[in-house]
């Protein structure tokens, strides 16, 4: 019954497999952290009023050039502001410590991703620097409501004068 | 009343009993009043030209094909009345070897014959062992037990089949034209065996043929049938002392006789001259 | 014409009931079920995983071309899982089971009742549906879910390839937009599917098999009829089943 034998094994070995790829796919893909290979690199944090949807994981730019990778995103209660953990690839180690961290947008439909704008300052960033200068996340439906807001105050302001 | 009775319990029905068969397969009758008696204990063989409907009544007979009309008993009991269960329950009281042998191709020999035995009864690995390898004895196929069906001539692969027939000890054997596309030797073989598992078991045994001169040798009783009746049945001396036209074509093989050589057809000059148009085949 | 089809579609749905009806009798004897679980599934596994690999290449390349004219090419993670667990990985899989698989069952099941084996079976008061179709029913059942787990697996690999490794697409984008885009309900959509599409394969591929002519043609065309009529349910259904679970 050799073949019996070996027919089973391959059963067994198919099965599992299945199972390992619907495991996968229930677990790892939904939402949860997948963490790819860990690079070397140091932390630094940066608060801003509002991420927008910034994710853990998404990049960290300098100049349109990958530098880091976003670590881990926490809600301060003290002063209600969004604490972003950012994981620098150490290679990057002269990025002077008063740069400010802008969250932008990729391309037209593209998510979040945190971009580092130079500063003049002879110190760098190490681990744990804080990085002080931040612009939070243009949030579309803010846009639109000052927009139309400036359009309203605007009409306000030619009719008044209209009436006078 | 009470004589009935007795001289019915002790006289045990037929194993088989037909009477008044009908059957048509569309508008076409296939039979059209078929009375059949099988005897306990003997081989009746049952003949005709081809495209009788032999297998037909095989089926009808375990229960595969309803009849149309007709009462068909098999072990006392009206196969027409049974449902799956009780159908089944009869069918594991027979045996039947298939024209082609019919073995299942992904099991070797010995899990063929073991096949039913699994299926119907918790047996030891040992005795079944020991059960199937003395039916391949019977057949003298037990040195070839663990080959494959592929691996088997036609003559052996009937041989299986007749081994799985009998791993069971069916009360009743029936043969599907056993004797088609064998050579000589392997005929010889099945007609003997037939032969032997009739005297040693005693099992009644219905052979479904139109190979005359074989079943001359084994048979106790010959039905012949044509036309969708019993046209003679006898023993084999009586059938082929017979004066019926029918009767003396097919026992002597001759070409032309009540059933025609040519195929229906319509004026042979028309045809071939072309001299009219004419409407071919028989209204 | 409508009566026949009609008359068909009873047939076939008869033949299910009692198909499903000997299925758990049929699990009393699992060394049957497990081979036919390799039939169905061990052996097309070659087969889906190649397939997987390039429909999942062609995605990344297609999707990081039409996504690029955004400058959107870090959605390309969202666009193939998406894609994959909702419908590439279900129907393509379905179709290839239908065609591998499902044609091999057609013509073996047809080969056995040409050579008299099922009335064999039948002759020795043996449930053919019992022995030979239901344990091969199952086999699909169970096999195509798995398969297209791995197909998806497979072609996300196949994906992440084309756009990280190829076209630079950053990973972190590509893993973390995928996973804050894919919802349990999404992976939920493609089994659901997958368990349908098993049925319905072979279901179909039993049937024209247990009920092809006993001749070498009328296998031949049972095995293509196997084909046609299982792909055709499968992008049915489908339709319906993605027009459920977007309705909900």
């Amino acid at each position: 019954m050799k073949s019996q034998r070996s027919l089973e094994i391959g059963t067994g070995l198919f099965v599992l497999l299945g199972f390992a790829a619907l495991f996968f796919l229930t677990t790892q893909l939904p939402g949860s952290g997948l963490s790819l290979g860990e690079q070397a690199g140091y932390s630094v944090t940066a608060k801003f009023d509002n991420v927008g949807d910034l994710k853990v994981g998404s990049p960290v730019s300098m100049a349109g050039v990958r530098i880091g990778r976003v670590e881990a995103i926490r809600f301060d209660p003290t002063d209600y502001r969004a604490v972003v953990s950012l994981k620098v690839e150490s290679s990057f180690d002269r990025i002077p410590d008063d740069s400010d961290a802008s969250i932008q947008t990729q391309g037209l439909l593209g998510g979040k991703y945190v971009g580092i704008g130079p500063g003049g300052s002879e110190t760098f960033l190490k681990q744990g620097s804080q990085i002080e200068f931040t612009q939070s996340a243009i949030v579309l439906e803010s846009l639109v409501n000052k927009f139309f807001a400036n359009f309203a105050s605007k009409d306000a302001g030619t009719d008044t004068a209209k009436a006078e | 009343m009470l004589r009935l009775v007795i001289s019915g319990a002790l006289m045990s029905a037929p194993p088989v009993r037909i009477r008044d068969l009908h059957y048509a397969v569309g508008t076409r009758p296939i039979f059209a009043g078929v009375d059949i008696d099988v005897p306990q204990g003997q081989i009746t063989a049952v003949m005709g030209p081809s495209g009788t409907g032999k297998t037909t009544l095989l089926r009808l007979l375990t229960g595969q094909v309803a009849a149309d009309r007709g009462r068909i008993e098999l072990f006392g009991e009206s196969v027409g009345d049974l449902n799956k269960v009780g159908l089944y329950a009869l069918r594991r009281r027979t045996g039947m070897l298939f024209q082609n042998g019919a073995l299942l191709t992904d099991l070797t020999v010995f899990e063929n014959v073991a096949f039913p035995v699994r299926a119907h009864a918790r047996l030891p690995e040992s005795v079944l062992r020991r059960l199937v390898l003395t039916k391949l004895e019977a057949v003298g196929l037990r040195g070839a037990a663990e080959l494959m069906p592929s691996q088997l001539s036609g003559g052996m692969a009937r041989r299986v089949a007749l081994a799985r027939a009998i791993v069971m000890d069916p009360e009743l054997l029936i043969y599907d034209e056993p004797f088609v596309g064998l050579d000589p030797i392997s005929m010889g073989v099945i007609v003997r065996l037939i032969r032997e598992l009739n005297e040693t078991l005693g099992v009644t045994s219905i052979v479904v043929s139109h190979d005359v001169e074989e079943l001359a040798t084994i048979a106790h009783r010959s039905y012949l049938l044509s036309e969708g009746r019993v046209v003679a049945s006898g023993t084999p001396d009586e059938l082929a002392r017979s004066e019926e036209p029918v009767v003396r074509q097919f026992m002597s093989g001759a070409a032309d006789g009540p059933v025609p050589f040519h195929f229906p057809a319509g004026d042979l000059a028309a045809d071939i001259l072309g001299r009219s148009q004419q409407v071919r085949g028989r209204s | 014409m409508i009566g026949a089809s009609l008359g068909r579609i009873g047939a076939v749905v008869l033949f299910l009931l009692r198909v499903l009806g000997q299925c758990l009798p049929a699990l009393a004897k699992p060394r049957a079920v497990i081979h036919q679980i390799y039939n169905a599934g061990a052996r097309s596994l070659i087969i889906i995983m190649l397939c997987g690999l390039f429909v999942g290449m062609v995605l990344g390349l297609q999707g990081f071309d039409l996504l690029q004219r955004f400058g959107s090419e870090d959605a390309l993670g969202v666009a193939a899982a998406l894609g994959f667990l909702k419908e590439l990985g279900p129907v393509v899989t379905a179709l290839l089971f239908a065609g591998r698989a499902g044609t091999a069952l057609t013509s073996e099941i047809g080969l056995m009742r040409a050579t008299d084996q099922l009335t064999a079976m039948e002759m020795m008061a043996v449930d053919p549906l019992r022995h030979v179709i239901a344990p091969r029913f199952l086999g699909g059942v169970i096999a195509m879910p798995l398969l297209v787990a791995i197909f998806d697996i497979v072609g996300l690999f196949g994906a992440q390839l084309i756009g990280v490794q190829l076209m630079a697409v950053d990973p972190g984008a590509f893993w973390s937009q995928m996973q804050a885009a894919v919802e349990l309900d999404d992976v939920y959509e493609g089994i659901v599917k997958s368990i349908c599409f098993g049925f319905a394969c072979s279901l179909i591929a039993v049937y024209e098999g247990y009920h092809a002519p006993p001749t070498a043609q009328g296998v031949g065309l049972a095995t293509t009829r196997t084909v046609v009529v299982s792909s055709v349910l499968v992008l049915l259904i489908d339709y319906m089943l993605t027009a459920a679970f977007l309705g909900r």
